[in-house]
């Protein structure tokens, strides 16, 4: 099983100035994905998140591990191999999303799925949620989480900065929120793949 | 993962197909396969296809100092890799043959061939010069590597802009594109690469190859040319013989091809600075054909994050109320602290304090961490709870013994489930800080 990730930056408008001060970051930017778009490997695809370098290959694994069903393949080796194209922020999280696809591609059977989720405080305590690589950067804390797609549970946390135990539930809620919307992008693009049977 | 090797069935069709100038994709002999090449939204960014065989490309540039014999030039620096995506067979950092290979014949093609003017990336002479750095990636193997690779480092290059500088005096000064629009490198020529498959000792010849033909043939020619007909590489591989006229046949159809090609570059360049000028859409995004049933796009969605705060704050409430810290670290240097001094060990009561934590994350909101909940249910750990004390004074051996294979397992998995549930609260801060590791 492999996958491609890429991803590329785009801007979306964001430059005007927001009257609430939740408004701004709230959104998650664009999204494409493309499945089985390599001949050769046995799954892939690319997904786009509004966004390249090698990465958090230890996150991404131990997500994967928690949610593929590995008793069923005994001697099977499962490969991902992501290959970053430019990153314009919420790598991580985008890395997951296509892992997940990629691995959907395949075939390979999951547990359930999951997607990453990036959220970025900023110096007044603003949520941002999938923050681009320059709010990234001027946040005053990053965090990412994946979660489950059956109960909205969390796999994987990591998170880089200073935060408040209020701010993480607060960001772990938003991600909740933004985790739905991207279920509902998996289901529509699958939906859409099977829909010629 | 070893490469499937081609059965002896394969082989000879693949050969008679060739000699009854077949092909298996329905291509004439000279024919290339479909090449598409698109832009990411950063400069020096694109991916080529050729048929299924994908390359990617990108550039970066770095400000170094020069080599010491050739003080007033920059530095050309071409890495191909294969990476496991491309094909099973490819061994994730090692140096295979046709790796080298492949590195190598890229290097005679573009950086011998002087394509890049390198006296104008020099800032100041002895001192600073720019280091252009391509990378190009294999995404996917079918076929033809070098053509498709030689296409992507051209393309990369030619779209490529570095950041502009300004030297005054001793002092060199570097722009940002917001604040001066970047330099494209100046490029005298395009060398592209046109493979040539030789099969039954040269008698048929191909061009373009895929992967199937490439298991198959005996020798292979690339050479590397540029639009105004001039050789910049040439190479034959495979050990075959091949006479004059065979190898100006070549250099005739490799003429037109890298005719073709390069019209096709500057057009997929064109349009991508149109599109950039005209502020429209660009990227990767852009080049996912919507009407694919593979592909799926999602505009822009915001998210109702107004909940958020109560939610948190409603967690937070029902959750026990963390118990007293230590006050008073002793912070000797910036980045340590001591936890008190002098006091008796109380490090038990930390780890109690720690395992209270967790439960309160675990508060059915959110964090409660899969596995040990899930698989075996609380049923099970219910009725763990019950006889647990006999279970577990139990000799596994004697519990072997008895046939039922209602109680057993069950017995079995609680006994791992509250092992598992003592030590997951410990583990817990281990990986934490396993994990914020890679992030630095």
């Amino acid at each position: 099983m492999e996958g491609v990730m890429r991803s590329d930056a785009k801007i979306c408008g964001e430059s005007g100035t927001e009257s609430s001060p939740r408004g701004l970051g709230c959104s998650l930017r664009h999204f494409a994905c493309e499945q089985n778009l390599l001949s050769r490997p046995d799954g892939s695809a690319s997904f786009l998140q509004g966004v390249a370098e090698k990465s958090r290959e230890w996150l991404i694994r131990n997500t994967c591990e928690a949610v593929v069903l590995g008793t069923l393949h005994p001697r099977t080796s499962i490969t991902v191999v992501l290959q970053v194209i430019s990153d314009a922020g919420s790598l991580l999280a985008c890395c997951l999303n296509a892992a997940c696809m990629a691995l959907v591609d395949a075939g390979v059977p999951m547990r359930a799925l999951f997607c990453g989720v990036t959220c970025a405080l900023d110096s007044d305590g603003t949520l941002m949620l999938d923050p681009t690589a320059k709010q990234e950067k001027e946040a005053r804390a990053v965090l990412t989480f994946a979660l489950d797609s059956v109960e909205r549970k969390l796999l994987m946390s990591t998170t880089k900065g200073l935060y408040s135990d209020a701010e993480l539930q607060q960001c772990l809620a938003a991600a909740q929120a933004a985790s739905q919307h991207v279920f509902r992008f998996y289901r529509e693009s699958l939906q859409r793949r099977y829909s010629k049977s | 993962m070893k490469e499937t090797p081609l059965s002896n069935c394969e082989r000879r069709f693949l050969l008679r197909a060739i000699e009854e100038k077949k092909r298996l994709d329905g291509r004439q002999t000279y024919d290339y396969r479909n090449i598409k090449i698109s832009f990411g939204t950063d400069y020096g960014c694109c991916v080529v296809e050729l048929g299924k065989t994908r390359v990617l490309g990108q550039v970066s540039c770095e400000l170094v100092s020069p080599k010491l014999n050739r003080a007033t030039e920059g530095i050309l620096f071409f890495n191909l890799e294969l990476s496991q995506m491309a094909a099973p067979a490819f061994e994730p950092g090692r140096q295979s043959d046709l790796l080298v290979k492949l590195n190598r014949l890229l290097e005679r093609c573009l950086r011998n061939s002087k394509c890049i003017d390198t006296e104008s990336l020099c800032v100041v002479a002895g001192e600073k010069v720019w280091q252009i750095r391509v990378d190009l990636h294999l995404l996917n193997h079918d076929g033809n590597i070098i053509d498709a690779a030689s296409i992507a480092a051209v393309v990369a290059l030619c779209h490529f802009r570095r950041p502009d500088v300004s030297v005054q005096g001793d002092e060199v000064t570097l722009y940002t594109p917001e604040e001066r629009d970047p330099v494209p490198l100046s490029i005298h020529h395009m060398p592209i690469c046109v493979s040539f498959a030789f099969f039954q000792q040269g008698t048929y010849l191909l061009v373009d190859p895929n992967e199937r033909e490439e298991r198959v043939m005996d020798g292979l020619l690339v050479l590397a040319m540029n639009k105004h007909r001039e050789i910049c590489t040439i190479q034959s591989s495979g050990g075959i013989m091949l006479l004059k006229e065979q190898v100006l046949r070549c250099s005739k159809i490799a003429g037109v091809k890298v005719a073709e090609i390069t019209e096709l570059i500057q057009k997929a360049l064109e349009n991508d600075q149109k599109v950039r000028k005209e502020g429209g859409k660009f990227g990767f995004a852009e080049s996912i054909a919507n009407q694919r049933i593979t592909a799926f796009k999602m505009e822009k969605a915001p998210i109702d994050t107004s909940d958020v705060e109560e939610k948190a704050e409603e967690i937070i409430a029902e959750a026990e109320p963390p118990s007293e810290v230590v006050s008073k670290p002793v912070l000797w240097t910036p980045g340590t602290a001591q936890i008190g001094e002098g006091i008796e060990n109380s490090w038990g009561d930390l780890e109690d304090s720690e395992k209270e934590d967790e439960d309160e994350g675990g508060s059915d909101e959110a964090i409660i961490l899969d596995s040990i909940t899930m698989d075996t249910g609380v049923e099970v750990s219910n009725i763990g709870s019950q006889d647990a004390p006999i279970v577990l004074s139990d000799s596994e051996e004697e519990e072997m013994i008895i046939l039922e294979p209602d109680k057993n397992p069950k017995k079995i998995r609680t006994k791992t489930i509250s092992a598992k549930q003592e030590k997951a609260p410990s583990k817990k801060p281990v990986k934490k800080r396993k994990k914020k590791r890679p992030a630095n």
